[in-house]
């Protein structure tokens, strides 16, 4: 077992989500209305069943195949998880293809690197 | 500049024939005094409201090529061949300006030939700050100085068009070759064919000498001074054809050029098969607009000189280049249902680029016409006939220069009649404008042939020169790595 502290396998979730680059804000109004205070995004590309789309420029057409996705990344302690993906999935949801996707991940350890604080203090 | 010369050159001699004639004829004569002995030709001064238009054009024009055409070829590149496309345009504004002063003037606007100038003027010898140059008006002059700057800018221009066409693979050692062989062995010979002749004043004043004529021997005498003036001209400007500011000499000869160079380097690698959008278009937005802007001293100045035909090309580059622009724009949006603002910019340049040998001789809504033909006439050559051959015409040189060139020229020949709100052509015999739609478009018609052999056949040979010499494509590792890293060693954004 890790000395870090108890429960570590169970205690917190890293959710990654995939969303579209314009519902960025409001996925954070959602998570902050659900009490997650932190996040880290990133911009990223990639194509999922929405495929690319089509680009013209002057008559020759491209077809994009990665398209610009935001990567939302957060830590949550466990009993949290449900309301933070119910929260971004109301907020990132257009009901369109190309929406995204939510992955939730199991969290071994957090340490905040000012305190020294770890796992669910230090979320 | 040029074209209108032509026809004034024709015009000028047949005026002085006729003036001659009148003065010669018995019944005349005796209600006209006699002619005073030859008397010496005044002082010709030069005027300083056309000397400072001139030189407002001439840096009006150097705007188009940097940054104007600059920037809109390197926002059509990929990111990491940006800095490759601004070197070539920067380096060939700057190589020809050298070449110029030092023999390239003298090359193109000196006699010699009809085809080539001669070495007088090589460094400029003989031209100081009081030297003066021929407008289009007998007595009327701007200093050479100015001539000079200005129609260096013009020999700037039409090389750097040409790097469009080989973007983002031809290597930096091959393009410096290039430029300074395509420039002296194709651009001089054209540019003085098209526009060398000896002026207004010349024919002026060996008409008045052949009037003032008195006996047989001094009248053969004169007439064969006239001849010889009236010779001393460029072919394609014996020819008749009538090229306002350079849609022969700039943009056919750039753009068959284009298309040659195309083909000769080849394809980019992964051309049709690999991403190659725009990296940039709003630098592309900024490039053409700066073109657009720019394009007013290279039509307007054209005119040599402060008077209407100035103001006339400047109605007439607002109004062909909005109308292809838009042409393009909704034939786009109709054909391939997106109106795009690279459209747009296309179309403002095939526009500008139809408009340039008509933009002293056709109405406001003959230019009109002229763009709305040009936007759709270059979409159809840059899509459908591009994709039919197959060629790797990198950012459409042949497509819209050539071919807008092209329908310039043709249409100068058209809409210069005075039924369709053009200029006509200006007889000085009866003093009015006169037409002749068959010979005028014939002459327009070979100026055309004429000018794409020489520069295609011509290019081809050159890029042969230069492939054997140091060779014409980077390596495939330094092509896919882009050539500002690897001709450069540096990169066009650190972020």
């Amino acid at each position: 077992m890790c000395a870090v502290g108890p429960n570590v396998t169970d205690a917190m979730k890293r959710i990654t989500a995939i969303i579209k680059p314009f519902k960025l804000d409001e996925v954070r109004d959602a998570l902050t209305a659900a009490g997650v205070h932190g996040l880290t995004v990133t911009e990223v590309k990639g194509y999922g069943r929405q495929k690319g789309h089509t680009e013209i420029y002057r008559g020759t057409e491209y077809a994009v195949n990665f398209l610009p996705k935001i990567k939302i990344e957060v830590a949550v302690s466990t009993d949290q998880v449900n309301r933070v993906v119910e929260a971004i999935t109301a907020a990132a949801k257009t009901g369109q293809i190309g929406d995204g996707k939510i992955f939730v991940y199991d969290l071994d350890h957090a340490i905040r690197i000012r305190t020294g604080e770890t796992d669910a203090a230090a979320l | 500049m040029t074209s209108k010369t032509i026809i004034r050159a024709g015009l000028a001699g047949v005026a002085a024939l006729a003036v001659a004639a009148l003065l010669c004829d018995p019944t005349v004569a005796q209600t006209v005094p006699a002619a005073p002995p030859a008397p010496a030709a005044p002082a010709i001064v030069v005027n300083k409201g056309d000397n400072a238009w001139m030189l407002t054009a001439t840096v009006l024009v150097l705007l188009m090529t940097i940054p104007g055409l600059a920037l809109f070829y390197a926002g059509l590149v990929r990111t990491k061949n940006t800095l490759s496309v601004l070197t070539h345009v920067f380096y060939t504004v700057c190589i020809v300006t050298l070449i110029w002063v030092i023999y390239g003037y003298s090359l193109t606007f000196t006699g010699g030939s009809s085809i080539i100038g001669g070495f007088d003027k090589l460094f400029l010898k003989g031209v100081d700050m009081d030297a003066k140059a021929a407008t289009f008006s007998v007595g009327v002059n701007i200093s050479e100085y100015a001539y000079i700057c200005f129609q260096m800018t013009f020999a700037a221009i039409t090389p750097a068009l040409i790097v469009g066409a080989f973007a983002e693979r031809m290597k930096f050692s091959a393009v410096a070759l290039f430029i300074p062989l395509w420039v002296t062995l194709v651009y001089f010979p054209i540019a003085h064919m098209v526009w060398y002749w000896a002026g207004p004043d010349a024919i002026d004043a060996a008409a008045k000498a052949l009037a003032a004529a008195t006996d047989e021997a001094a009248k053969k005498a004169a007439q064969a001074k006239l001849d010889e003036v009236m010779a001393d001209a460029g072919l394609l400007f014996q020819w008749g054809a009538i090229d306002f500011a350079g849609g022969t000499v700039v943009h056919i000869n750039a753009g068959i050029a284009g298309l040659v160079a195309a083909l000769v380097v080849g394809k980019r690698i992964g051309f049709g098969r690999d991403l190659m959008p725009p990296h940039s278009l709003v630098m592309s937005m900024i490039g053409a607009s700066l073109l657009w802007v720019g394009w007013f001293g290279f039509n307007a100045g054209s005119n040599l000189e402060s008077t209407g035909g100035a103001p006339l090309a400047m109605i007439n580059s607002f109004v062909a280049t909005a109308a292809a622009a838009m042409s393009w724009m909704f034939a786009e949006w109709i054909v391939k249902g997106k109106p795009s603002l690279l459209g747009a910019l296309s179309g403002c340049v095939a526009g500008l680029v139809a408009v340039t040998p008509a933009s002293g001789y056709a109405g406001p809504m003959g230019a009109l016409v002229l763009g709305l033909i040009a936007g759709v006439a270059c979409l159809f050559f840059v899509t459908t006939i591009k994709n039919m051959f197959g060629y790797d015409d990198a950012l459409d040189v042949f497509g819209v220069h050539c071919i807008g060139g092209i329908v310039g020229a043709i249409g100068t020949g058209i809409l210069v009649a005075p039924a369709l709100g053009g200029t006509g052509v200006m007889d000085y015999q009866t003093a009015k404008a006169g037409y002749d739609f068959g010979p005028q478009l014939w002459s327009q018609i070979k100026a055309v042939v004429m000018t794409l052999l020489w520069s295609g056949i011509g290019s081809f040979i050159l890029l042969k020169v230069v492939e054997l010499i140091v060779g014409l494509r980077p390596t495939v590792e330094q092509e896919r790595e882009g050539l500002d890293l690897t001709n450069h060693n540096e990169r066009a954004y650190n972020m």
